[in-house]
């Protein structure tokens, strides 16, 4: 990596229908933190704890669209970020959740809140504050056009490090034997 | 009497004998032509068209093109790893291919085609069909969301196991894969744990119940060695398989 | 229904009929859908038994062709031909009728198991549309009127052979005669005079079986010089690929092996094409005189006419003409006399499947199995029908090569232009006066046809169905030949209310439903083309979708396995750059737009919660 920037490249992450074990795996590139933090600054993320996204330089979004505020806060990155990064299975495929898809929604809901006892009495919540579930599952590129993949459940420290890596130098992230996986 | 030929891949020499198709020459002589539904052991289909090359300017399946003498063969160019990547990615996006939670993820050879040619997405739009599993068999698991109908299973079992477990009905996108029961499930069928068929799945349809996610991850097929080093380590062993069932297209002559 | 067994005599005398031959599954397959409207899994247990072969490959036949069915449809199934030009003549609004009047969903079956409506590829009907088939009878000229009479017989459940026969009438529209529609050759006529070609001085005896041919009078040179006639001719195939005739000849005449087989392609399955259907209508003898010339040329002793299923109707008249002809000595052993000319027809029917026009499909077909085109070469001339040398060619090929058998090379090749010998049949139809079947010498020129059809204010006309070429207003003076427009004979003329987007999202419809699904881009890709073209209907697309287009027509057409991979993308493509305005207007000015409908996706939970609230719907976004 290049010496140390002027202006850093302000940064952006979220985890949408994931489990946020692509944000462990970004914490898993350990010490090179440090140096990464030298040519990055973090926007919206849970690191940060900022609610909504600013103009950023790179978006980093995990986790596939499974409900409307999903496709809020994607909008809403895509919106801001300049270079919009699918991580991660569910991003990339819809992942896990997606696994739903070929199930009927009603039939679901139907039988998660009243054939089984829940906590609603056989009532489907409808609180508006509760965001309505899409009827599938969806990979962020059906939705809004992204511009990198990184896939992986989750995909490697060392995978997100080369990725950024080649990404902060300018040149297009290729990851290789070994670094790219799918599970 | 097999006298030697020789044609060009990617500007070099490649000899062939007589009979021999593009992708058995290429194999044979140590270079690797990405495939999926070709099998050295068994006879080229050429559906999957992952193999596709250029031969003297023409498109074509290197698994069924014949070899010529003084052809010009491009497979390692951009031009036809794009179209591959394409065609893995159409794959990808035909059926519900969720590795994460597949037992067969790092010995799948659609899997390792991807990480091969650096496919990082699908791109297109999934289908995310709905296929249900069959279980019904006490040691064998169908699990039709991850078939690429590359009818591997469907030759093996007519060809070398001789009993025509499996078939293809429907078409286009509809096309699935049947076993050979009246009630259409697995268990009524004479498939047996140490048939060619359940061996031969590239990916996660054919599965052995209770040994799933044994291997340890760095231990599987593909984890070490890329598919394209694995293939010339399994290539080539032409001419030992004779065809079987009678009753079957395949076999009959 | 009970279901047959063996012991039920239908299915007994169905399989008697065919001969337990593996080769016939696909033909017992039909005989048994039209008895009982549905293939009972007991009965393909039956019938695998039978044939001994394994009932995951006779379900792997069923499942293959559209008119095939494992779970049963209404007693009547009611079909609408779903071409364009059926759609242009009002079909949706036809069916949409017919399923309100007898309370029904279209694709579903009544509660009581009667009536079941669906759409299904083009019948053939254009131009005395729309169109239907009713279990596998054809019935045009639909309207209001006509759907009433069909309501009323399906509900006093009156058997569809006992409906008035005026219903089931087709008609041949012939607007312009020339070589081959004005002929007047008496049946058997072309073949006498094939017989006297060639200075044979044993004509009696010089015959065509090729094993015969081989070991005796090395003058008998008559089937060489019908060859080589029809070679003279310049005749090519008139199919749309425009193979040369007597090229496809000699190398069937020369490959190794006994046994040859003549296949006359009647699968007319290319939207807007109707052509064979008169051919086969009102001149079945002169098919039947060029496919025995062209056994007699090559040496062959059986042929097949492959008839599309949606030509149901004409079995039993063409079988008559058959058995007219073996009574009268132009079919069976020895024909006209000469020992050794031995030759018969069988009619193969299909059973809805496109992808059975192309020949190594057809053949495949005629096999009994799955309608996947083969891995070529070999070639069919070789390796054919049950692997041996076997001719496919069109209909129209046939009534061509009859007439060069009969005239001589030179009156054929008189007429046409330098590359495309002799004359085309046309079948035209959409927004003109005069649908139907036109025959012109080759080179006549698209406005022509279009003057002669009575078309008014035409924007566009598609050549060749959806696998050909759709031009515009401005190439009205290219001609229809093989050195400029080559074409199997769909002229289909539209005019300037059509939405030219539309006509190519038909088509795109149409090429997913028949693709075989046997290669991976075209199974994949032509679904992806339909449903982008959805999406642009949909008022969802972007410029985004029109270059994925373009991606999807790179990828079909370097690596499908046939043709119809290789065209599938054309209509959409040859819309887009000659109507582009038409697909411009629907697509969105952002670059990218959700590849399903965002809000749609929260019906069911809208419906769900009871919620209609600002945080229940999701905006379409406003470009920035």
């Amino acid at each position: 990596m290049t010496a140390a920037v002027k202006n850093k490249l302000r940064v952006a992450t979220t985890s949408l229908a994931g489990c946020f074990g692509c944000h462990m795996s970004l914490l898993d590139i350990d010490e090179r933190l440090f140096t990464l933090l030298e040519h990055i600054e973090f926007d919206r993320s849970p690191l940060t704890d900022i609610k909504h996204c600013g103009p950023c330089d790179i978006g980093i979004v995990e986790g596939g669209i499974c409900n409307a505020e999903n496709v809020h806060v994607l909008r809403e990155f895509r919106k801001n970020c300049k270079i919009l990064v699918a991580i991660g299975a569910c991003a990339v495929t819809g992942g896990l959740p997606a696994q739903r898809n070929h199930l009927d929604l009603g039939a679901c809901l139907r039988e998660v809140y009243q054939t089984e006892i829940s906590l609603e009495q056989g009532l489907i919540p409808n609180d508006p504050e509760l965001p309505l579930p899409l009827d599938k599952v969806h990979p962020l590129h059906e939705v809004v056009k992204v511009d990198y993949f990184i896939p992986g459940c989750p995909p490697s420290g060392d995978a997100i490090w080369k990725f950024l890596t080649d990404l902060l130098a300018g040149r297009t992230p290729t990851l290789g034997h070994g670094l790219i996986k799918y599970d | 009497m097999s006298e030697t030929h020789t044609f060009r891949l990617d500007g070099d020499e490649v000899p062939f004998a007589e009979g021999q198709t593009v992708i058995q020459a290429a194999l044979s002589a140590g270079r690797y032509i990405p495939h999926l539904c070709y099998h050295p052991e068994f006879k080229p289909h050429g559906s999957c068209k992952v193999c596709t090359v250029k031969a003297d300017g023409r498109a074509a399946a290197s698994c069924t093109l014949p070899a010529r003498a003084g052809m010009a063969v491009e497979s390692d160019t951009e031009e036809m790893n794009d179209l591959r990547r394409t065609l893995v990615q159409m794959l990808f996006a035909e059926g519900n291919h969720f590795c994460p939670s597949c037992e067969k993820s790092g010995n799948c050879m659609l899997q390792a085609l991807g990480y091969d040619l650096g496919v990082m997405t699908a791109g297109f739009r999934h289908f995310f069909p709905d296929r249900p599993v069959d279980a019904s068999h006490p040691d064998l698991l169908l699990d039709f969301n991850r078939c690429i109908l590359c009818e591997l299973c469907v030759r093996a079992s007519c060809e070398v196991d001789e009993k025509c477990v499996f078939a293809l009905s429907g078409r286009g996108l509809d096309k699935h894969l049947v076993v050979n029961a009246v009630s259409g499930r697995l268990a009524d069928t004479d498939v047996a744990l140490g048939d060619k068929a359940v061996e031969v799945c590239p990916v996660g349809v054919i599965l052995k119940k209770r040994v799933g996610f044994a291997q340890p991850i760095g231990a599987r097929r593909y984890d070490a060695r890329p598919i394209s080093a694995q293939a010339l380590d399994d290539a080539p062993r032409p001419g030992n398989h004779r065809s079987g069932c009678g009753a079957c297209e395949e076999g009959a002559k | 229904m009970t279901t047959p067994t063996l012991h039920d005599p239908t299915l007994k005398s169905i399989l008697r009929e065919h001969g337990r031959e593996p080769a016939a599954l696909l033909q017992i397959l039909r005989a048994v859908q039209e008895a009982y409207q549905h293939l009972p899994s007991e009965t393909i247990a039956t019938i695998a038994l039978e044939l001994d072969v394994p009932i995951a490959r006779v379900r792997g036949v069923a499942g293959f062709y559209a008119f095939l069915s494992e779970r049963p449809w209404g007693r009547y199934r009611v079909l609408f031909s779903d071409n364009v030009t059926d759609r242009m003549q009002g079909s949706q609004d036809l069916l949409a009728y017919m399923c309100e009047r007898l309370w029904l969903e279209r694709g579903h079956v009544s509660e009581d198991g009667l009536i079941s409506i669906d759409t299904t590829s083009c019948t053939g009907l254009c131009d005395q549309g729309p169109g239907m088939l009713v279990n596998g009878r054809a019935i045009g000229n639909l309207s209001r009127e006509r759907i009433d009479q069909l309501c009323e017989l399906i509900l006093a459940q009156i058997p569809e052979s006992e409906w008035p026969i005026q219903l089931f009438a087709i008609v041949d529209n012939i607007h312009r005669r020339d070589l081959i529609l004005g002929q007047a050759l008496q049946p058997g006529e072309a073949i006498r005079a094939a017989l006297d070609f060639g200075d044979s001085p044993q004509r009696e005896t010089a015959a065509n079986a090729r094993s015969w041919r081989e070991a005796v009078p090395g003058n008998a040179t008559g089937p060489q010089a019908v060859l080589d006639e029809i070679k003279r001719a310049n005749l090519r195939g008139r199919g749309g690929a425009g193979f040369t005739t007597g090229v496809k000849w000699q190398a069937c005449r020369d490959a190794a092996g006994q046994q040859r087989y003549v296949v006359c392609n009647a699968d007319e399955g290319e939207p807007g094409t109707f052509k064979d259907r008169v051919l086969l209508n009102s001149f079945a003898d002169l098919v039947f005189d060029g496919m025995t010339v062209c056994a007699y040329a090559i040496g062959a002793g059986e042929g097949f006419l492959y008839l599309r299923g949606e030509y149901r109707f004409l079995l039993e008249k063409l079988e008559a003409v058959l058995d007219a002809r073996r009574r009268s000595g132009l079919l069976g052993k020895a024909i006209l006399g000469v020992p050794g000319f031995d030759f018969d027809i069988r009619i193969h029917l299909g059973a809805g499947a496109y992808v059975c026009g192309e020949e190594s499909a057809l053949i495949e077909s005629l096999e009994g199995k799955r309608g996947v085109p083969r891995n070529r070469p070999p070639y069919p001339v070789t390796n054919g029908y049950l692997q041996r040398p076997t001719t496919v060619n069109n209909v129209e090929t046939f009534c061509a090569a009859a007439l060069i058998a009969r005239h001589g090379a030179d009156g054929y090749r008189a007429v046409g232009t330098a590359k495309s010998a002799g004359s085309k049949l046309l079948s035209v139809a959409g927004d003109c006066a005069r649908p139907g079947i036109y025959e012109y010498p080759f080179g006549v020129t698209v406005r022509q046809v279009l003057e002669d059809c009575g078309a008014v204010d035409p924007q566009a006309v598609q050549i060749s169905g959806p696998s050909g070429v759709c031009i515009g207003v401005d190439e009205f003076d290219r001609r229809i030949a093989f050195e400029d427009l080559p074409t199997a004979g769909a002229f289909t003329v539209f005019d300037q209310s059509r939405d030219m987007f539309e006509v190519a999202r038909n088509y795109a419809h149409f090429f997913a439903h028949e693709s075989c699904g046997f290669c991976t881009p075209c199974r994949v890709g032509t679904a992806m083309l339909r449903n982008i073209m959805d999406k642009i209907h949909a008022g969802h697309g972007t410029p985004y979708d029109l270059r994925e287009i373009e991606r999807l027509d790179k990828v079909l057409g370097m690596s499908a396995h046939c043709g119809l991979g290789h065209t599938a993308c054309n209509p959409t493509l040859d819309t887009l750059k000659r109507f582009r305005p038409a697909y411009e207007r629907r697509l969105k000015s952002l670059d990218f737009e959700p590849a399903f409908d965002l809000d749609g996706a929260l019906a069911v939970a809208r419906q769900m919660t009871g919620r209609d609230d600002e945080g229940a719907h999701l905006r379409t976004e406003t470009p920035t």
